[in-house]
């Protein structure tokens, strides 16, 4: 092990960096003045009282854990086909479709958008609703899953299953008795990524939510009135406080899984 | 193909026509725009992956192995935070009277407060190099793991100093994924338009704000669609040329 020195302080500083919204939004969210501002004012729970009254808000926050819930399960479905595809089998033009699939990735966030609400609304004539949405989020959580799954199912060792099958179980308890418990906690945390993503986002909803805003849509009206922005703060600590739980969560069982097929941890989650 | 046809107020016509094109080619704005964002996004791959390299750098080559994936858990929390509030929060940050002019006053570092940090293309590059901080890291990081590390020793033992070993041989084998990085901040970049909305002001809207408003505000799906098609290609092209000249200075060496 070398010294680190400087590089060790520029590394806490970019941590500093990147934590700095996260460490301000609680701050403003219990100081006791309309005006988002230094210095600070005083502690107050209003605005979290307050964000118990609003109806719209409410509403929005049922849409958007409706839609999350939907996408965690449709995209970890799809990411589970994909993934067991990809480590198991080898089809033609195996790398071109992995490619393809994973595109939306990198794909700007808009362009996704704009051409859902044109396929959507021009080609089917479907009406924008919580659905449409669903179809977007899960299109862009699909990738994330993918990757997650991959790792654990290329940690699943095949001798395991052929011995299961030897033993005289049928494919389908082999299934659920050798190859489900093995990735379940792979399944745990891409259905818990990809409900956090669907949760905050906000450049495809804002597109393709039509009249039932999701959260962060709704979120983004309240900017337009300076009045209610601490309570929007009071939201975002909530917000921000639940997915780091969700995240401690995946990781915690991400690192289960690996320890379970007996690998090393080598690293976070892409 | 959408992008072809025309929209008058609500009803389609679905001629095929090159107008849309046209009216980008004419309108001297939207070219701004796109010139613009390209501009921007391009400071924010650089600025990104320069202040990523050396945390990837640092956790892969000084961090202890099994507090490698506590570091960049770390690092990845706040990318997993609601995007709509960061961006949020950078302006409360970097206002007239934000957190970063506050306390350099209190500091007596300065005497009135700052103006070029809010409302301009600096505030928009500051924000965005915070949201895709993690893109830019985890490649490169991914890519000096797997440098094996006798080469730096062999290197070393034959006499080349920390700096030239850096330069010949980590920063070459590294390329891989600061390559992956720049493309994976450039390209997104392109496609916000929350960003340069929230603390961009009137110099920092980007061409993705325009796409939104002909889509939303003012019913002209068909510029809008013509707009990210050329959006898109010009993105595409940048980061086909720099594959193509990254690819040529490696074989070069």
């Amino acid at each position: 092990m070398r010294r680190s020195g400087w590089l060790g302080l520029y590394a806490v500083a970019y941590l500093i960096f990147l934590y700095a919204p996260i460490i301000i939004l609680p701050l403003f969210a219990f100081n006791d003045s309309a005006v988002i501002a230094f210095p600070l004012s005083g502690f107050t729970l209003n605005w979290f009282r307050e964000l118990t009254g609003i109806e719209a808000m409410h509403a929005a926050l049922r849409n958007s854990l409706f839609i999350a819930v939907m996408t965690a399960l449709f995209s970890t479905l799809l990411g589970i086909a994909a993934a067991r595809a990809a480590t198991r089998y080898n089809f033609p033009l195996k790398a071109g479709i992995m490619g393809l699939i994973m595109l939306p990735l990198v794909l700007p966030e808009i362009i996704v958008a704009v051409s859902l609400l044109v396929v959507a609304v021009q080609i089917f004539g479907m009406p924008l609703s919580a659905w449409t949405v669903i179809a977007a989020h899960t299109l862009i959580c699909t990738p994330f899953c993918i990757a997650i799954l991959n790792t654990a199912f290329q940690n699943l060792d095949p001798a395991l299953e052929e011995a299961a099958v030897d033993l005289g179980e049928t494919p389908q308890s082999t299934f659920r008795l050798i190859t489900l418990p093995l990735v379940i906690p792979g399944i745990i945390s891409s259905l818990l990524i990809s409900f956090t993503i669907s949760l905050d986002e906000f450049i495809i909803a804002f597109f393709l939510t039509g009249n039932e805003p999701t959260l962060p849509v709704y979120i983004w009206g309240l900017f337009r009135f300076p009045a209610r922005i601490p309570v929007v703060m009071a939201l975002g600590t909530i917000l921000v406080a639940v997915s780091i739980i969700l995240l401690a969560i995946a990781e915690y069982y991400r690192r289960r899984g690996l320890a379970r097929a007996g690998q090393k941890d080598t690293g976070g989650f892409l | 193909m959408f992008s072809f046809w025309t929209q008058d107020f609500l009803s389609l016509d679905t001629t095929p026509t090159l107008n849309n094109y046209r009216e980008f080619l004419a309108e001297p704005l939207y070219q701004e725009l796109l010139r613009r964002s390209l501009i921007i996004a391009g400071s924010v791959t650089v600025v990104t992956v320069l202040l990523a390299f050396p945390i990837a750098y640092y956790v892969s080559f000084y961090v202890r192995p099994e507090r490698k994936s506590l570091w960049l858990f770390l690092i990845t929390i706040p990318f997993w935070t609601s995007y709509l509030i960061r961006v949020f929060l950078w302006r409360v940050i970097l206002g007239f009277d934000g957190v970063v002019n506050t306390a350099l006053m209190n500091l007596g570092l300065i005497n009135e407060p700052l103006t070029f940090i809010l409302y301009n293309p600096n505030a928009v590059v500051i924000t965005l190099a915070h949201a895709f901080a993690p893109f830019a890291i985890l490649p490169i990081f991914v890519a000096l793991e797997r440098i094996d590390r006798s080469l730096l020793e062999a290197s070393r033992d034959l006499g080349e100093n920390a700096f030239n070993t850096f330069r010949r041989v980590t920063l070459p084998l590294a390329m891989p994924g600061v390559v992956a990085s720049v493309l994976i901040v450039f390209i997104p970049t392109i496609g916000d338009y929350v960003t340069p909305r929230l603390v961009g002001g009137p110099e920092g809207l980007m061409i993705a704000n325009m796409i939104q408003t002909q889509f939303l505000r003012l019913n002209n799906a068909p510029l809008g669609a013509a707009l990210a098609v050329i959006a898109m290609l010009s993105v595409t092209l940048i980061s086909l040329a720099f594959i193509w000249l990254t690819r040529k200075y490696l074989r070069a060496r």
